[in-house]
């Protein structure tokens, strides 16, 4: 799923990454503990979360991850979209709920798929 | 056999800085060639460790050293020591206090994970003198 079509599905905001819309993503989690994102890599992922700190980017960046879409209308700070800006992460921010973020996405076919390092 | 050697400080009670040791270590082995999964191996570990030394330690030092087939990273602080590492080392095990939690951390998965991404791991800590992690991953299959 590229990022335009989950940034439509969640009717988001785009904070930066304006330049990867048509990246293409495999598979995505969601969670607000960082360290429960940490445990399982994915490939090519979106992470969904309803923390806002730049811990979240920082998760994100060792994990590889390309998208974060931010939940419940979390609106990112400075630092945050700039440390995103920095990794070439795309930020973006939704009024969804988690869990209808997620099913939404689920439902349109983004799939978990996890790897194994 | 020549080693690159970094060290670096990890700040305590930084949550902003928190993990930009690992980023710099992550940027030098993406710029020597190391395979992308073995990178991220790498940098989840040592974010792992960072934080829990900005957690519980009130920060630390980083020492790494990266070989051609591996890299060594030791994590050492002077913070209050573990008590019961076994017990430590449990998923969901944790004592990170609630103002931790709120900020994405304390699942008590970070030992664990250092663990599961390291070829191999080793805690020696005292309780009221400090904690030293020494980790090691390969970069081959």
């Amino acid at each position: 799923m590229k990022i335009r079509q989950i940034v439509e599905l969640l009717d988001a905001k785009v904070y930066c990454g304006e330049d990867m819309m048509d990246v293409d993503l495999h598979s995505a989690c969601a969670s607000d503990m960082m360290s429960d994102v940490l445990a399982f890599v994915k490939d090519q992922a979106l992470l969904i979360s309803g923390l806002c700190n730049p811990q979240v980017i920082r998760t994100a960046d060792m994990m590889d991850i390309k998208c974060i879409a931010l939940v419940r209308g979390k609106r990112p700070t400075e630092d945050m979209i700039e440390i995103a800006r920095e990794k070439g992460i795309a930020l973006i921010s939704s009024g969804h709920r988690m869990y209808s973020a997620c099913g939404t996405l689920y439902a349109h076919g983004l799939q978990p798929g996890e790897i194994t390092v | 056999m020549t080693a690159l050697h970094l060290e670096f400080d990890v700040a305590g009670n930084n949550f902003v800085s928190a993990g930009s040791a690992s980023d710099e270590v992550k940027k030098t082995l993406k710029m020597l060639g190391v395979g992308a999964q073995f990178v991220r191996k790498v940098a989840i570990a040592m974010y792992e460790g960072e934080i829990n030394m900005v957690i519980h330690a009130g920060g630390g030092r980083a020492i790494v050293d990266i070989y051609p087939d591996r890299i060594v990273i030791v994590l050492t602080d002077n913070g209050p020591g573990i008590p019961d590492i076994e017990l430590a080392m449990r998923d969901g095990y944790s004592t990170a206090p609630e103002a931790i939690r709120n900020l994405g951390f304390g699942a008590g998965m970070g030992l664990p994970n250092m663990k599961k991404y390291t070829d191999s791991f080793k805690i020696d800590s005292v309780v009221g003198k400090g904690t030293t992690v020494t980790m090691t991953v390969n970069f081959a299959a």
